[in-house]
């Protein structure tokens, strides 16, 4: 049988601090796995935050060994070097309890993006008919798949650095409603995206994809609203 | 940072990419040929063309450093929006006085 792992785990708010934990190693263990069991078996006050466990909900992010990761998906065997993990709360956010974070902001950022579809027609109209291969849609498909987990809003530097930036999650969402031909609130979308806080403010570090657990792009997406909103600038669609 | 300050940035950007390498240029060719400030001054003093030249590298800078440093100062201080703008904007005038007045103390006749 495999050494237990060494698991230190944050405990407490935002003042709070790592707790050591040991924890039995087995095959096919993910990080979630790994918490789940302490809370189950050490310290029912663990606070964590999960649902699906198929890294379909987006609920379970957390900070492992430094990196913010989708802990459902995050096989131990593949991040627990030595036999030790570091979990936390992912950071951007401020801290409820332990493992869990307010994620308020994040997703009222996602509303001041107007990450909400707009509708054109009424749910009588017939349904819209878009080629697949249009080029519009298929920009929109590759941004997408998004499950609003936040690990790039906690791996982007920029958002640490300025908190009315809006975030690649975000951006990314107003990118595919941006290009999605049904929808009719690209005005209102552009002008807040062109605006102080919005993707202006992006430095490209491409932390977001590098992280994202799902392999978006959130930085090309950033850097196609660029593109849009300064064309609408010009062509004096929108002011700033 | 917003769409207005992008482009502002970007089109001095590109304002100054070729200013930029012209001046390098002028650099190493007058020390190539061992040019004297009193032959340099001779060839800059009363040139509308140098005028233009540094006057336009001076004008693109005084507005490209700002915005640069507003946002570095909004990313890494505590200082608020409108402090950081202010400060910003007050650094940019001074490059812009003190590159001006470095271009007349060599185009002026």
């Amino acid at each position: 049988m495999a050494a237990p792992l060494d698991v230190l785990l944050w405990r407490g708010g935002s003042n709070g601090r790592y707790q050591i934990y040991e924890v039995p190693r087995r095959e096919n263990q993910t990080v979630l796995d790994v918490v789940t069991w302490v809370q189950r078996h050490l310290d029912a006050t663990l606070s964590y935050r999960f649902a699906c466990r198929v890294g379909m909900c987006g609920s379970c992010a957390m900070t492992v060994n430094g990196r913010p990761r989708w802990t459902c998906r995050t096989h131990v065997s593949k991040v627990a070097g030595g036999g030790r993990l570091t979990i936390g709360p992912i950071e951007n956010l401020p801290v409820i309890k332990d493992l869990a974070v307010d994620m308020t902001a994040f997703f009222a950022k996602w509303q001041a993006a107007n990450g909400v579809f707009a509708p054109s027609a009424t749910r009588a109209a017939p349904i819209a008919r878009i080629a697949p291969g249009k080029a519009s849609r298929r920009a929109a498909d590759a941004a997408i798949e998004c499950i609003n987990c936040a690990v790039c809003y906690a791996a982007c530097d920029t958002v640490r650095w300025n908190p009315a930036y809006l975030g690649p999650a975000a951006l990314n969402r107003a990118w595919t409603l941006l290009n999605d031909e049904r929808d009719a609130g690209n005005a209102k979308r552009l002008a807040v995206i062109a605006d102080d806080g919005g993707c202006y403010v992006c430095h490209s570090h491409q932390s977001c994809q590098e992280h994202c657990p799902v392999g978006l792009n959130p930085t090309a997406s950033i850097a196609g609203l660029k593109r849009r909103a300064m064309a609408a600038y010009l062509k004096g669609k929108i002011g700033s | 940072m917003n769409v207005r300050f992008y482009v502002w940035q970007r089109l001095t950007a590109a304002i100054m990419a070729p200013l930029a390498f012209a001046h390098l240029i002028v650099i190493f060719y007058a020390t190539r040929h061992g040019l004297s400030a009193a032959e340099i001054l001779g060839r800059t003093r009363g040139s509308a063309a140098w005028a233009a030249f540094y006057g336009l590298f001076v004008a693109a800078i005084a507005v490209h450093v700002p915005i640069g440093l507003r946002t570095v100062l909004i990313e890494w201080t505590s200082l608020r929006r409108r402090h950081c703008n202010m400060a910003a904007l007050a650094f940019g005038l001074l490059l812009a006085v003190i590159g001006l007045r470095a271009v007349a103390a060599v185009v002026l006749p």
